[in-house]
């Protein structure tokens, strides 16, 4: 009969789709597990206490006097541009997301909405080239700099690449957010703006904060923007915070990208940059956490 | 009291009425300042896409999509880069759609609410936020060193790098896995479209369920299924910092030979001639990034395009 021949097919089947599913598991671990063991041997030759504290990071210095792996000025610079990137696009991202969710008429809605989206999908390569040729100029002379090559530079282009993934999220909370909470808020007297600040945007703040992490997370994992606009060289803060922004930083991602083709299998720089890889899946898996996190949080509240 | 006229009896308008209170002045403010916020991002949108444009359009001939690059200022064309690009657009997607199906039809038609399906479902957000420098670093100490190192050691016996190089295949297997978020979850969505009643008819006439998924729900979900492929591919035409460390080359005048030769890629192109090539032209680099975007923009367009038409074309 046809019968088991047919239930063999049905489970081989099964476990070729169940394979399928596991491999977005099998994928994560296996991208953290190897990342983390091409980077651990590095600790034979540097212990993890130097790699953590070390203020340098140059890994060409002939010994003795180098080489240097030191994290901190790495997460320093990433944490600086990202910061600057989180200042700007923020407070713009939010507003676009109101503006054209709640405020824009349905005409003016229909042409923003698709540019951001637009933006979104433009290749961040691209966006680094406009960033070195226009913005760096531009940063050099706005404050008379030797270089535009700046974190302030990478800050700006940041922002601009994270905007439309923060903008769109964040439209999508707001716009989850039932069209009675608004009518019973218009009902009661209450202006279309007291709507929105009090009743609105509360309501959508689990997603909002999703946008603003996977925003952050877009900007601290970015490579192609800050290769080409901070310059890649930089130490910790010895200047104050403004000659920070204005001069060159080296950010987690900037330092593997560029030193990534240059390094020989199995040398102590080649652990190195995979333990820079470590340090920079651990931040972004953090961030993707806590959005997941606030997303799942939103939904359940909107279904109650 | 005033006459009730038109103007009177309507509600307030939100913004320029006659006599305001407060909270009016307050609300016509904070959507100024919200226009304002939103002018600040979109203005700039406009004025980046105006700069590609107008700086690279006019480089944009047949000779400059057709002739390999100049070895010295990189001037000419950008062939071969183009031609790499399709390349790996289509190795990628070859490798990255058969798992992201068969992941797809697992979430949405065996697994159930088992609490692995959480677990997938977690992995699958995380996937899809790891940097893409790291899929880099994986894809250069997993499939380039690790997997290619193997083949060359055991099993071609090779000492000089035949597989353990960065090469197209290395480059469309980082590629998969950075894509593959975005397929199954395309196509889980397309999957989830099919009615309930559709599955129930075919089994209830006797078709297995592998049966009913293969001949009912897959064809029924294909034009989403097609759709999460093309947004995939321009996912990956785009991405640089992947490829760079797993695939690409600076400078090759031919086309690849084989899928252990590395080829050139319009992104990384754009980076090396950016950052590498002494005083290029605005034009050059414009031109670039223009090609570039208008690639991955109609990609995704036609994506979207088609997203849209089967929604439409729907008949249930």
């Amino acid at each position: 009969m046809a019968t088991p021949k047919r239930s063999l097919r049905e489970r081989a089947v099964e476990g070729v789709v169940f394979s399928g599913g596991m491999a977005s598991i099998v994928l994560v671990a296996l991208i953290f597990l190897f990342v983390l063991k091409e980077a651990l041997p590095l600790l034979k030759d540097y212990p993890l206490s130097r790699f953590l504290t070390d203020r340098g990071w140059q890994p060409t210095l002939a010994p003795p006097e180098g080489p240097w792996f030191g994290l901190l000025p790495n997460v320093w610079g990433s944490f600086l541009v990202t910061a600057g990137a989180v200042v700007l696009s923020v407070p713009l991202a939010l507003s676009t997301a109101v503006f054209t969710s709640e405020v824009a008429p349905s005409w003016l809605r229909d042409m923003l909405k698709p540019l951001v989206e637009l933006l979104a999908l433009v290749p961040s390569v691209a966006i680094g080239f406009v960033g070195a040729v226009a913005i760096n100029p531009l940063v050099k002379d706005l404050f008379g700099l030797d270089t535009g090559k700046s974190a302030i530079a990478g800050s700006i282009m940041l922002a601009f690449m994270a905007a439309p993934t923060i903008a769109t999220i964040a439209e999508d909370a707001i716009n989850a957010v039932p069209r009675s909470f608004r009518d019973g808020s218009l009902a009661l007297g209450a202006t279309r703006w007291q709507g929105i600040s009090g009743i609105v945007l509360p309501a959508a703040k689990p997603g909002i904060l999703a946008a603003v992490m996977l925003g952050v997370g877009r900007a601290v994992g970015e490579t192609m923007v800050v290769i080409m606009v901070t310059g890649n060289a930089g130490v910790l803060p010895d200047k104050g915070i403004w000659y920070a922004f204005t001069h060159s930083v080296r950010t987690i991602t900037g330092t593997i990208g560029a030193e990534a083709l240059e390094v020989a299998n199995g040398e102590p720089h080649y652990r190195a940059l995979f333990m820079l890889g470590v340090v920079l899946f651990t931040i972004t898996f953090v961030l993707n956490a806590i959005a997941h996190y606030s997303l799942g949080k939103g939904d359940r509240r909107a279904q109650a | 009291m005033t006459p009730a006229t038109g103007s009177g009896a309507a509600p307030r308008p939100f913004l320029g009425g006659g006599s305001r209170s407060r909270a009016h002045r307050v609300q016509a403010a904070a959507f100024g300042v919200l226009g304002l916020g939103t002018m600040l991002i979109v203005g700039p949108v406009l004025w980046f896409f105006g700069y590609v444009i107008v700086h690279g359009a006019s480089q944009i001939n047949w000779t400059f999509l057709t002739q390999p690059p100049n070895a010295i200022d990189a001037s000419g064309g950008i062939f071969p880069a183009i031609i790499g690009t399709l390349y790996l657009m289509v190795g990628t997607v070859l490798i990255a759609m058969p798992l992201g199906i068969a992941g797809a039809i697992y979430l949405t038609e065996y697994a159930g609410h088992s609490p692995i399906v959480r677990l997938i479902r977690l992995a699958i957000v995380n996937l899809a936020g790891v940097p893409s420098i790291v899929h880099g670093l994986f894809g250069l100490g997993f499939f380039v060193l690790f997997v290619g190192g193997s083949i060359d050691a055991f099993i071609l016996h090779s000492n000089r790098p035949v597989w353990g190089q960065p090469c197209i295949l290395w480059g469309c297997c980082t590629l998969a896995v950075v894509i593959l978020p975005i397929i199954i979850t395309s196509t889980e969505e397309a999957l989830l479209a099919v009615p309930a009643s559709f599955r129930e008819a075919s089994l209830g006439l006797g078709a297995t369920k592998w049966h009913t998924i293969r001949s009912v729900v897959l064809p029924a979900a294909l034009p989403g299924v097609l759709t999460g492929a093309i947004l995939g591919v321009g996912r990956a035409a785009g991405e640089t910092a992947p490829v760079m460390i797993t695939c690409a080359a600076s400078f090759m005048p031919t086309l690849p030979r084989g899928l252990n030769d590395q080829a050139m890629l319009l992104p990384y192109h754009l980076y090396f001639v950016v950052t590498q090539v002494p005083n290029p032209s605005l034009g050059l680099q414009s031109g670039i990034a223009l090609v570039l975007i208008g690639l991955v923009v109609s990609i995704n367009a036609s994506g979207i395009y088609m997203r849209m038409r089967a929604r439409r074309a729907r008949k249930w």
